[in-house]
């Protein structure tokens, strides 16, 4: 087994175990901080369906950001449902057989990938050109679009330009799954894109991509509307009323 | 006052993101707390020794303590949705204004000391060690913060700046470095009852006055009642309500309205005011230990109903937090609350606010009015808010933007809305709520009207409107004193029951004489 193989095996398993591992230390943690107030922002839902609905709104359409700014808006959205998009079309080298749904999406999920890097390119012009948003940026704001066209760009150079050897890709992860290593293609770009994903997976944790978890405990959109017909108490609080 | 000059900002033809001067309002600082003002509350008296150890300590108990404080610090992205969105921005052009600039200041020294990207890489991440320089920027910056809400709205995952603010603000009352205006307030509200200070027979003297001035326009005899025991309802009302205009003619409004629907009602020396300033400093335990005053009152004076006359942040703090700071609502189970729960009636909403409970009266045909003795006004409506954006009223959501207006419709004859991105869940702040309405950020006040000036002005040009109403406190003082600077008349800010006051015909009104008063009492 090659030394690159090798390393590349333990970089996925440490990058995973960093993900899995530092998102749930995370996710706990945001669960188990009570939310002593009711701060929907309102006009809210007064139901917890309504509640689920705005929230689904919230995380699919980014109903909000709609209402802040559209060019963010479209750029934003774009690369996401684009990266939903590649994420998925990224499965059938994690099965075997492949689900129908994925084989479904495969055509989509490969331009996805255009519309995904245009839409970082969008949100990086964004923060270069327009003054507040410079102002706002830091050097990890930058670096992460970075990773992120990195990681676009390598995979499309991979599917349009420069084949790997695919089939061996998907032998090595189907590998990586069941503990039995099989040789990675030694090609530039798929060492390149494998290199930075698992970059992404390790940094998740321990960034401003907790936003995607965040999202979901933001009590100024999951809560319900209804403080005078339900009393809401946290524990801590609860303690001061003895 | 000693305040620098500013100049008033230009209004701007077409409302436009103004570009970035940098330390604008660097210069303003809100005068400190005095030691006597601090201890009081339970706070320090004076900066604290090792106060950078304390306040980092105190972040981390906050942290573990607000699940919205925890998840604001790490979920924004920097997007930039919020960056034009704050009224202070827009007046001050000052970058800290905008709403991520200014929760980045908190959020920076967060990252050195919780995160462990800004432990070991701060320069990446911008990270920061809380300097002196870093606690006088915090205290200046948020002190420019109205805890309005706005910038929420437009953020794709809800971040609060309020919340942020209330947390820094929090931080700094813990390491004795606490603000003037609003803990001094503090004090006299749970000393004597209000944020005035004013005692119960002064208050006694002023509602009797009141009382007389309606009883001799309208011909009936109309009370304004204080300490009533048994009586069926508490009104809980913020305190400029009795002494500041236009509040005063709010005040009246709500008695007329009492008077006309025949319930019996009663004001509570003890508890004689709404605002609760201890939302704008983040101390939950002071918050409850102001909205216990009201539980008490309910209770010795064995009211049935509460009911909250026109104050934005005191909505706020009576419809989402007196449920569960003190009970007052449905579903507390300790003994005090037992009592109230058993004596209060579950038939309305508990609380309830003044536009409810007029707009109540409306619907079941219960009040007279004669509306074109608001002939002479064309009325809009000044969205507050902690009312738009933090509580509700009536059963659907958006209740709190239409009710008021119905109640504005049923007694005026010509109303119109300013900018539909101006009012409703997108209102500006006045430009003094959330605990800087003092005269050492008079700058600041001015500047961040100008949003609200501006489309108020264009609704003047172009509806001839000449009133604008508005259900809170803060708002009503802060406009009637920043109006001038734009050129606009200060007596265009109204109380919403000053309008109601003045269509609305008593029972029994005019009978004796042939004609009733009819000029408005300006």
């Amino acid at each position: 087994m090659s030394f690159l193989t090798v390393l590349y095996a333990l970089l996925f398993y440490t990058a995973t175990a960093l993900f899995i591992v530092g998102l749930a230390y995370k996710i706990r943690q945001y669960a188990t901080t009570p939310a002593p107030l009711k701060i929907p922002t309102t006009p809210a839902p007064t139901t917890t369906s309504g509640v689920v609905l705005r929230m689904a709104r919230e995380v699919v359409l980014f109903e909000s950001l709609f209402k802040g700014t559209k060019w963010t808006w479209l750029f934003g959205w774009m690369f996401h449902v684009s990266l939903a998009l590649v994420i998925l079309r990224h499965f059938r080298y994690f099965q075997e057989p492949v689900w129908g749904i994925i084989t479904f999406i495969q055509p989509f999920g490969m331009y996805a990938g255009f519309f995904m890097v245009l839409g970082l390119l969008g949100l990086w012009a964004r923060r270069i050109f327009v003054e507040r948003i410079r102002y706002i940026s830091g050097p990890s704001d930058h670096l992460m679009l970075a990773l992120l066209v990195g990681i676009g760009a390598s995979g499309l150079m991979m599917k349009f330009v420069k084949h790997t050897d695919i089939v061996s890709v998907k032998a090595f992860f189907l590998g990586l799954m069941r503990f039995d290593l099989q040789p990675l293609p030694a090609d530039a770009p798929l060492l390149v894109h494998l290199g930075l994903v698992a970059a992404l997976l390790i940094i998740f944790p321990f960034s401003k991509l907790l936003h995607a978890p965040g999202v979901f405990f933001s009590p100024s959109r999951n809560q319900v509307d209804n403080p005078r017909e339900r009393r809401h108490l946290a524990p801590w609080a609860a303690e001061l009323d003895k | 006052m000693a305040a620098a000059k500013f100049d008033t900002p230009n209004m701007r033809e077409y409302p436009s993101i103004p570009a970035l001067q940098p330390d604008a309002t660097a210069h303003l600082k809100s005068y400190l707390a005095a030691p006597d003002h601090n201890t009081f509350l339970g706070f320090p008296g004076e900066l604290v020794e090792n106060w950078q150890e304390k306040a980092i300590e105190k972040m981390g108990d906050l942290l573990g303590k607000y699940r919205g404080f925890r998840v604001y610090m790490d979920a924004c992205v920097k997007c930039g949705s919020c960056t034009d969105k704050c009224h202070y921005f827009q007046g001050t052009s000052d970058p800290k204004n905008m709403p991520v600039a200014r929760q980045d200041l908190l959020r920076s020294v967060y990252r050195r000391h919780f995160t462990f990207a800004g432990k070991y890489i701060p320069w990446l991440v911008g990270a920061r060690d809380l300097t002196r320089e870093v606690l006088d920027e915090w205290y200046s910056y948020f002190h420019q913060c109205s805890q309005c809400r706005r910038c929420s709205v437009f953020c794709p995952y809800g971040i609060d700046t309020a919340e942020v603010s209330m947390a820094a603000r929090e931080i700094m009352d813990s390491i004795g470095y606490g603000q003037k205006y609003c803990n001094e307030i503090l004090g006299k509200v749970q000393k004597i009852g209000n944020n005035l200070g004013l005692p119960g027979p002064a208050l006694e003297a002023t509602l009797e006055e009141f009382a007389e001035e309606i009883s001799d326009e309208t011909g009936c005899d109309v009370k304004i009642p204080l300490d009533v025991e048994g009586a069926d309802v508490l009104l809980i009302t913020p305190s400029a309500d009795f002494f500041a205009e236009p509040h005063i003619d709010g005040l009246m409004g709500y008695a007329k309205v009492f008077h006309a629907a025949g319930i019996s009602w009663t004001l509570s020396t003890y508890a004689s005011e709404a605002a609760n300033f201890s939302m704008f400093i983040g101390s939950y335990s002071n918050m409850k230990k102001v909205a216990e005053r009201i539980r008490k009152a309910a209770i010795d004076l064995k009211v049935k109903r509460i009911i909250v006359g026109e104050c934005g942040h005191a909505w706020r703090v009576a419809y989402s937090f007196w449920n569960t700071l003190t009970g007052v609502g449905s579903g507390a189970d300790d003994p005090y609350a037992l009592q109230l729960q058993k004596q209060l009636d579950h038939s309305y909403p508990i609380p309830q606010h003044i536009c409810e409970f007029t707009w109540d009266l409306i619907q079941q045909d219960k009040l007279t009015f004669d509306k074109s003795q608001n002939d002479h006004r064309t009325v809009t409506f000044h969205d507050s808010c902690n009312v738009a954006r933090a509580t509700r009223m009536g059963t659907e959501p958006g209740g709190q933007f239409d009710i008021p207006r119905n109640v504005i419709k049923a007694v005026c004859n010509n109303y119109v809305d300013m900018d539909p991105d101006t009012i409703r869940e997108v209102t500006y702040c006045c430009g003094g709520g959330g605990g800087l309405l003092t005269d050492d950020l008079m700058e600041l006040r001015v500047k961040g009207a100008l949003p609200r000036m501006e489309a108020l002005k264009r609704v003047i040009d172009e509806d001839k409107v000449n009133a604008m109403a508005a259900i809170c406190a803060i708002c009503k003082a802060q406009f009637s004193k920043i109006m001038p600077y734009y050129g606009i008349p200060m007596d265009t800010i109204v109380s919403l029951h000053q309008l109601v006051k003045d269509a609305i015909i008593l029972p029994g009104q005019g009978e004796e004489e042939a004609e009733p008063a009819a000029e408005a009492s300006e």
